[in-house]
């Protein structure tokens, strides 16, 4: 039936409600075209991310609320000494994002090797990230601060916590794409290029959402 | 994202599953996820419903021991009893039938599409809503009971543990691990519906050709993306003051049963309220959506006529969403806000009438001047759209904080909110059931039993919750599990609890000729034809019930709205989205 195709153009545009044009030719019969199913696209993996970094803003800025609401309370909130490798582990995330992209720079250009290394760079990065985050707690319980001690501590164990669990959410991401490799294959439905940037986003929001953690607990601890 | 791995060659989200447990258990198909999330509500609906009766008997006839149960209630198992009536209602029911159920089920069937965008997720967020059921009930047998709380779990109370109830410690960290544990579930479903809904529609299904149910169904899961976050966060703070040591949410000075609370101080307890508000507001509204999406469709299909301001309707549900996120204050007037803050929150709040107006207005318009074809569905439907106009009205009253302070807490407040919220989201239910179970079994439920059910039902509710308006005014307080000694002012209420206690027991029967009517019918009940009630979305386009991947792999074209009944000039009084438009007659 040639008259749907210029019909379907016609109701792309119109935004429903009110009747489009007639197809010139089209029987009054429903017309049912034998299609194979349409490919799933890849933009429900990006949908997907963002959504997902909504939900995850959501919660932060929850905690972040909690953080506000109990510093204004007042009292009993003493400022903690903050141990001095955040500025090092901070330093470390930020140049994971630059990693990461110079990684996908090269899956880009068809590079394997190029993507491969750079990938790999970014999840030793992050990696480290954590491990210094893990240096942090140890060097406060050396101090004697302890999750319970005060509010800032405990808004502090609790963010660098909760964050440290996503980073590591991420690193698992990391290697399932570098184990999955840079290889489109037919049948699987999730693309390396899409793969990479749905990790890429998700990595660069877990290095917006720290320095913007790490800006919170260094001037409002 | 395991999800490619089973996606065939020619773009099939998954093969056809082999064997039971794939099929009937850990299924990807979101037909039958949408089944399971049914059933898991309707085994919570039946938990709750008794947990109501006992409570009611009890108010009724406080020194009589209760039938079944063998004894009476001591005011903290009365207590449990209200808490987990409530969480039940609220997250194992509200939130998992209406969305869950029906949305899994026919939203992607609605807009064309084979599945939801991510099948193992869709799989992942009914059993780990499962998961959450079972830590939640397994709170009733573990040592002190359920907690005492209420369904708010409001701190410091819910912060403290054993030494403030019975049902405070383990109870209470079984409580929040559930919420949390749902909280996880529910994300995961509503990350699936919004990106189906926005990436897999079919050709031609522009986003003002959606069904309403569609649209109900999509504002709902962007509501509950945006507050299950927050309320897990909040869930995270009260398990760190119950377990961690930390003093989010407990102040200083705390004397409990003549102990001095020495470990804790600085915290603040509105802080929880405003976190747990925050997510609580959008939750009424994340269970009494998709009913109205359900009823203007089932208005629309069985009055035979277009929705009334299918536009409108959309924006109204658009705006209630919006305006659900900032309301939350209303629900803490009594907590000593500043009167300037209250009259923000009174005015949105207030606000939230127009686009309920108009929702009303159009579901009038739609049955104005119809010849109604009476069916139980369309019962249950005509039956929401009053119990909204009752259970709204009331909030109109609340609204207000100078009303609000004398009413708050009050069996007032309780019958606004099972008006609105519970037994309106409960006809919605009801109204999707009726309307769905011939495309869902291939069989039809008894009309007959479905209008006696009705009518049991809407007399039932009624006449359990008008008469607590009265009762709130006149000053009864909710939680209380006597309105005798020591409480002489409310000894008057007594014959008026009597009454309510027997419709409440009227009407918990009535459920069971549902039940009854519902499990007959999936074995025996006169056999469904594709499209029985002359309808025009694509459900009705596919066998009852489906095959596997909706369309068997074809594409269904869409040319038309959703509702499009009588339209002038057509053979028939329906067209169904996919038929393709007639040429133009030139004359």
């Amino acid at each position: 039936m040639p008259g749907s195709i210029v019909l379907d153009e016609v109701e792309l545009k119109d935004g429903g409600g009110g009747l489009p044009p007639a197809p010139p030719g089209a029987g009054g019969d429903p017309l049912r075209p034998r299609q194979p199913q349409r490919e799933i696209p890849q933009s429900i993996y990006l949908t997907a991310i963002a959504l997902a970094l909504g939900t995850i803003l959501m919660f932060f800025m929850a905690l972040v609320s909690a953080f506000i609401v109990r510093k204004g309370l007042g009292g009993d909130w003493q400022p903690i000494e903050l141990p001095r490798i955040l500025w090092l582990t901070t330093a470390v995330l930020l140049a994971s994002s630059f990693t990461i992209e110079r990684a996908r720079h090269w899956l880009k250009l068809g590079s394997s090797l190029g993507f491969t290394r750079w990938w790999s760079l970014t999840t030793v990065l992050g990696m480290a990230f954590l491990l210094g985050q893990l240096q942090a707690w140890r060097e406060l319980r050396a101090a004697g601060v302890y999750l319970a001690t005060n509010p800032s501590s405990s808004f502090f164990y609790l963010l660098t916590a909760a964050h440290g669990l996503h980073v590591l959410g991420g690193i698992l991401v990391l290697l399932y794409v570098a184990v999955r490799g840079v290889q489109p294959r037919p049948g699987r439905h999730i693309q390396p290029g899409t793969a990479a940037e749905v990790a890429a986003v998700y990595w660069h929001f877990m290095d917006a959402l720290w320095v913007f953690l790490f800006l919170l607990l260094h001037f409002g601890r | 994202m395991s999800q490619e791995a089973h996606a065939g060659a020619h773009g099939q989200i998954h093969a056809p599953p082999q064997g039971f447990v794939r099929k009937w258990i850990f299924s990807l198909d979101h037909k039958v996820i949408g089944l399971q999330y049914f059933l898991l509500a309707l085994v919570a609906v039946f938990l709750g419903i008794a947990l109501s009766v006992l409570m009611r008997y009890h108010l009724a006839y406080p020194a009589e021991k209760i039938p079944l149960f063998g004894t009476t209630l001591t005011p903290e198992l009365y207590l449990s009893l209200v808490t987990m009536h409530g969480t039940i209602m609220v997250f194992m029911v509200l939130t998992t039938a209406p969305q869950g159920g029906f949305g899994n089920y026919f939203l992607p069937i609605q807009i064309g599409a084979a599945d939801m965008a991510f099948p193992v997720i869709n799989m992942l967020s009914f059993w780990v809503t499962f998961v959450s059921f079972v830590v939640l009930v397994s709170a009733f047998f573990v040592e002190g009971g359920a907690p005492l709380g209420g369904w708010t779990g409001y701190a410091p109370l819910s912060a403290l543990g054993q030494i403030v109830g019975p049902g405070q410690g383990m109870g209470m960290n079984l409580w929040i691990i559930s919420i949390a544990i749902f909280c996880v579930a529910s994300l995961m479903g509503a990350l699936n519906f919004i990106t189906t809904t926005i990436d897999l529609r079919t050709p031609g299904m522009t986003f003002m050709r959606m069904p309403l149910t569609v649209w109900a169904w999509f504002i709902t899961a962007i509501l509950g993306l945006l507050a299950f976050g927050v309320l897990l966060a909040a869930g995270v703070l009260l398990l760190l003051d119950r377990v961690g040591g930390t003093s989010f949410f407990i102040p200083g000075g705390l004397v409990v049963t003549d102990k001095a609370i020495t470990d804790h101080a600085g915290g603040s307890p509105l802080l929880w309220q405003h976190l747990f508000w925050f997510f609580g507001h959008p939750e009424v509204y994340i269970a009494v959506l998709p009913g109205m999406g359900v009823v203007s469709h089932v208005l629309s299909t069985f009055a035979r006529k277009p929705v009334f301001g299918y536009r409108a309707m959309v924006y109204a549900m658009s705006g209630i969403g919006v305006l659900g996120f900032c309301v939350w204050g209303h629900h803490m007037f009594q907590s000593g806000m500043s009167p300037y803050t209250a009259f923000a929150f009174s005015i949105l709040t207030m606000a939230i009438g127009i686009p309920s107006a108009i929702k009303t207005f159009n579901w009038l318009g739609t049955l104005w001047d119809s010849q109604i074809r009476f069916t139980a569905a369309m019962f249950f439907a005509l039956g929401f759209v009053s119990l909204f106009v009752s259970g709204g009205l009331s909030g109109l009253f609340l609204a207000q904080p100078a009303v609000d302070l004398p009413l708050h807490d009050t069996y007032f407040v309780v019958a606004h909110f099972h008006l609105i919220m519970g037994v309106a989201a409960i006809f919605g239910i009801f109204a999707a059931t009726y309307f769905w179970f011939p495309k869902m079994f291939g069989r039809h439920m008894s009309e007959g039993l479905g209008k006696i059910h009705f009518i049991l039902t809407f007399i039932g509710v009624n006449a359990i919750f008008f008469p607590m308006h009265w009762m709130g005014l006149w000053g009864q307080p909710r939680r209380y599990s006597t309105s005798d000694s020591p409480f002489t002012f409310l000894a008057d209420m007594t014959p008026l609890h009597k009454f309510i206690t027997i419709f409440a027991i009227i009407t918990a029967a009535a459920q069971l000729i549902f039940l009854w009517n519902f499990l007959w019918s999936i074995w025996r009940g006169k056999k469904a034809e594709m499209n029985p009630w002359q309808a025009t979305t694509l459900e009705w386009t596919v066998p009852s019930p489906p095959p596997h991947d909706n369309f068997e792999g074809e594409v269904r074209r869409i040319y038309r709205g959703p509702y499009e009944f009588a339209v002038p000039g057509e053979a028939e009084d329906f067209v169904p989205q996919h038929v393709a438009l007639r040429p133009a007659v030139k004359s």
